[in-house]
């Protein structure tokens, strides 16, 4: 189709008030970094909508990359074109014919902007309706129910015109809700878990535990590339912090008694994701955690591990069945990744039996004879951060 | 120099060769290695698996890498017969095949499987009708080229796949290696069971090839050793050649959607160019065959020698197939399709690219005549 532009429309956005310009910045920001390898398209944000202004720019790859940000509700290939009638309408039915087959309804919802427009919506429905009626044959008006919707925008400066209407990813644009730690295992739900995250606003950096050598190369790459996958929702962008966390481990497997090392694993995991996120400013972590799915996701588990901070932990997950969890990251893409069988920092080192129903009194007895404080601070010390960004999949890209 | 024998080979793009140095260097790490040097290579082969997928319409779990067409058409036709062998001893094919499949039938012929070899028409083409009567309740296997290597003649794949689909303990594989990128073919609509690809017919590099197997459709291993390409062809997986591979098919693929009407004006320049000569025989029929391969015969001409006085032109071409042409014998194909041994000894192929130019045709087309009328006074 031969348009110009890209018009958006705001979901949740268009319920907010007087803060509204806040999440259109962020939305205009999401999609300027998404398209930031493309020269000339333009991103005019307004307080209703949005445009693109392709200025020769390839829009089917622009349609591509903004299929998945999130605050877009939908948004819909326009054309510009002059105030003049005849052109007006020529232009519609150039427009009308690429989409348009045989045996399918229309309908025009024309909009007068510009209120000095000779003729008002109902005579620009009538005339567009007519011009369409005439040169296509058999073609059925449906008012209520069309195929095809044209809808024609009489504004000051110029006209639009769009027929086709395309859904957005939805959501908040990510950054709106502030920012989050993600504790990224290499599992099916922590991906999930930022995923929903970042569809609900938040800019999330991950975090993942990485105790080498008994966790692999190829575990700490599996988490390198689910948070690639991740990075797609985010214009190519991602934070991932890799902790050293052998030493920790190893400590607690000495220290512990065996059936209450998982727990204390995952209480200190979450001290020093505490600390990193701190260290960088978020306000929450996010987890992919399942009521009841394992030994460490009981209500128990989770009253003693919750218990080493006050920072609140948002489980996206918690109510969800493991087979939903599943199809969303088939669509998202991660399910592939996350089931290559590397052990990762929650597969190492499981006890046999671990507790199901541990005591918070209990796990900080067992704590309490070593001193874990100098490892936690170590390991946030030794934190490496890795930046995902869309040059190094560019240079993947281009080998294909 | 003008290259006009692209159904030998290709000149690789030399994109594909830039990607083959990156990766071949880079990222040489073993799939199957724990490491992080192995998961990198495993991740560029699983990008490479995803896109040949995505371009053939297929599914990834569907494609496994080979070293080349011969091995994918003797893993198809092999591993098929041996694996099914309880059902029927019974396969089928054409007169007119490539060496590869045919001394593949020849050698299980010799391991005491009935083959069937169906004749072709005066076009070279194979009768839905004759694939029909050869079939018996002991077949097992159909194996059908979709374009001819040597004349470039579509074979009717969709049909006998329509066919076939009454026939579900059939297997049907279709050698598609001159077809890819020229002749669009959907594997999934002609019920193809098996598919043969090789990449250096399509820019790639040699050494590398493609074979698709249909989910659920069972074929037995030629290679057996470390179970890659799940366990269908143990070996080493060429990374870098298979990326290689999976660029040269999209820039193929690209290029046949830009540049086919191209081909066939080329095509076309120089059919009407040559057909001024009275010596010329047009073999390639002017219905139903591909846009890159132009068969004739020069009335009275050592087909050889033509080869060769064009060569000194810097203009390339050949006798009939790459493999078979250092055997001095006349085209099985041009014989099976009824052309006296004389004329089929005296048989040229041109084959295109979409490299190719009219400009290029022009030149050829006037090369042609000079060198006819050159050897006509030596031999007068």
């Amino acid at each position: 189709m031969n348009y110009d532009r890209i018009l958006i429309r705001y979901g949740e956005i268009s319920t907010k008030g007087r803060n509204r310009h806040k999440f259109v910045e962020k939305l205009k920001k999401s999609i300027q970094l998404a398209l930031s390898d493309f020269p000339n398209a333009k991103v005019q944000g307004q307080r209703e909508r949005m445009y693109i202004v392709l200025n020769g720019d390839n829009g089917e790859e622009i349609i591509e990359r903004i299929r998945g940000i999130f605050g877009i509700q939908s948004f819909s290939p326009a054309v510009k074109t002059s105030k003049d009638l005849e052109e007006m309408k020529n232009a519609a039915l150039t427009l009308f014919r690429e989409v348009y087959t045989e045996g399918k309804s229309f309908k025009i919802t024309a909009k007068r902007a510009d209120k000095t427009y000779e003729l008002d919506t109902n005579e620009l429905n009538q005339e567009f309706g007519a011009h369409l009626l005439k040169n296509i044959p058999n073609l059925r008006v449906d008012v209520k129910n069309p195929d095809i919707d044209l809808r024609v925008e009489v504004r000051s400066e110029a006209t639009y015109l769009s027929c086709e209407n395309i859904q957005g990813a939805g959501g908040l644009p990510i950054g709106s809700s502030g920012k989050a730690m993600l504790m990224l295992s290499g599992g099916i739900d922590s991906p999930v878990a930022g995923y929903l995250s970042m569809k609900r606003g938040l800019e999330v950096e991950a975090v993942h535990f990485f105790s080498p050598p008994f966790t692999s190369e190829r575990s700490k790459q599996k988490v390198i590339e689910l948070a690639e996958k991740l990075a797609k929702a985010n214009g190519g962008y991602f934070t991932l912090h890799i902790v050293p966390f052998t030493a920790t481990q190893q400590a607690i497997q000495k220290q512990i008694p065996e059936n209450y090392t998982m727990t204390t694993t995952r209480r200190m995991m979450l001290k020093i994701t505490d600390h990193l996120r701190a260290k960088h400013e978020g306000l929450a972590i996010v987890t992919g955690e399942s009521l009841g799915q394992v030994a460490s996701q009981t209500l128990e588990s989770m009253y003693a591990i919750n218990d080493v901070t006050s920072t609140p932990i948002l489980r996206p997950l918690v109510m969800m069945d493991k087979t939903d969890i599943i199809k969303i990251a088939k669509e998202i893409d991660t399910h592939d990744i996350s089931i290559q069988p590397y052990e990762d920092c929650c597969t190492v080192f499981v006890p046999a039996s671990p507790k199901t129903k541990p005591k918070k009194e209990k796990v900080e007895y067992y704590e309490s004879f070593f001193d874990f404080e100098p490892l936690i601070q170590a390991a946030v010390q030794n934190t490496e951060t890795i930046r995902i960004s869309p040059r190094q999949e560019a240079e993947i890209e281009e080998l294909f | 120099m003008i290259y006009f024998d692209n159904s030998a080979t290709t000149k690789p793009y030399k994109e594909v060769v830039d990607s083959f140095i990156k990766v071949t260097t880079e990222y040489f790490g073993n799939p199957s290695s724990l490491h992080r040097l192995g998961g990198e290579a495993e991740k560029l082969l699983n990008i490479a698996r995803k896109q040949v997928a995505e371009l053939l319409e297929v599914k990834p779990s569907e494609l496994i890498f080979t070293s080349g067409g011969t091995e994918s058409n003797n893993l198809a036709v092999k591993g098929a017969a041996l694996m099914h062998r309880n059902r029927g001893n019974h396969i089928v094919t054409t007169a007119i095949e490539h060496a590869s499949i045919q001394e593949t039938f020849h050698q299980l012929e010799e391991l005491g499987f009935r083959v069937t070899y169906l004749p072709v028409d005066k076009e070279g083409r194979v009768q839905v009708k004759d694939v029909e009567q050869a079939l018996s309740e002991d077949t097992i296997l159909v194996s059908v080229m979709h374009v001819n290597n040597e004349v470039g003649t579509i074979q009717p794949i969709e049909k006998i796949g329509h066919l076939l689909k009454n026939y579900p303990k059939i297997l049907f594989h279709v050698d598609n290696i001159q077809g890819i990128g020229k002749v669009p073919l959907n594997l999934q609509a002609c019920s193809i069971d098996l598919c043969s690809f090789s990449a250096h017919k399509f820019h790639g590099l040699k050494g590398t090839g493609l074979l698709y197997v249909r989910d659920g459709v069972k074929i037995s291993p030629l290679l057996t050793g470390g179970n890659q390409e799940r366990k269908h062809r143990s070996g080493t997986e060429n990374v870098a050649g298979i990326v290689a591979l999976a660029k040269a098919l999209r820039l193929t693929l690209e290029n046949e959607k830009k540049l086919l009407t191209h081909l066939q004006q080329v095509k076309k320049t120089i059919i009407q160019g040559i057909s001024e000569l009275e010596e010329v025989i047009i073999h390639t029929p002017a219905q139903g065959s591909a846009p890159h391969i132009i068969n004739f015969s020069l009335k009275g001409f050592k087909a050889e020698v033509f080869v060769h006085a064009l060569g000194e032109k810097d203009i390339f071409v050949s006798t009939t197939s790459a493999c078979s042409s250092k055997k001095q014998s006349a085209s099985s194909t041009l014989m099976a399709m009824g052309v006296n041994e004389e004329v089929a000894k005296s048989a040229v192929r041109i084959s295109l690219s979409y490299e190719n130019t009219t400009e290029e045709a022009l030149v050829v087309v006037k090369a042609i005549k000079e060198t006819v009328n050159q050897l006509k006074e030596v031999m007068n």
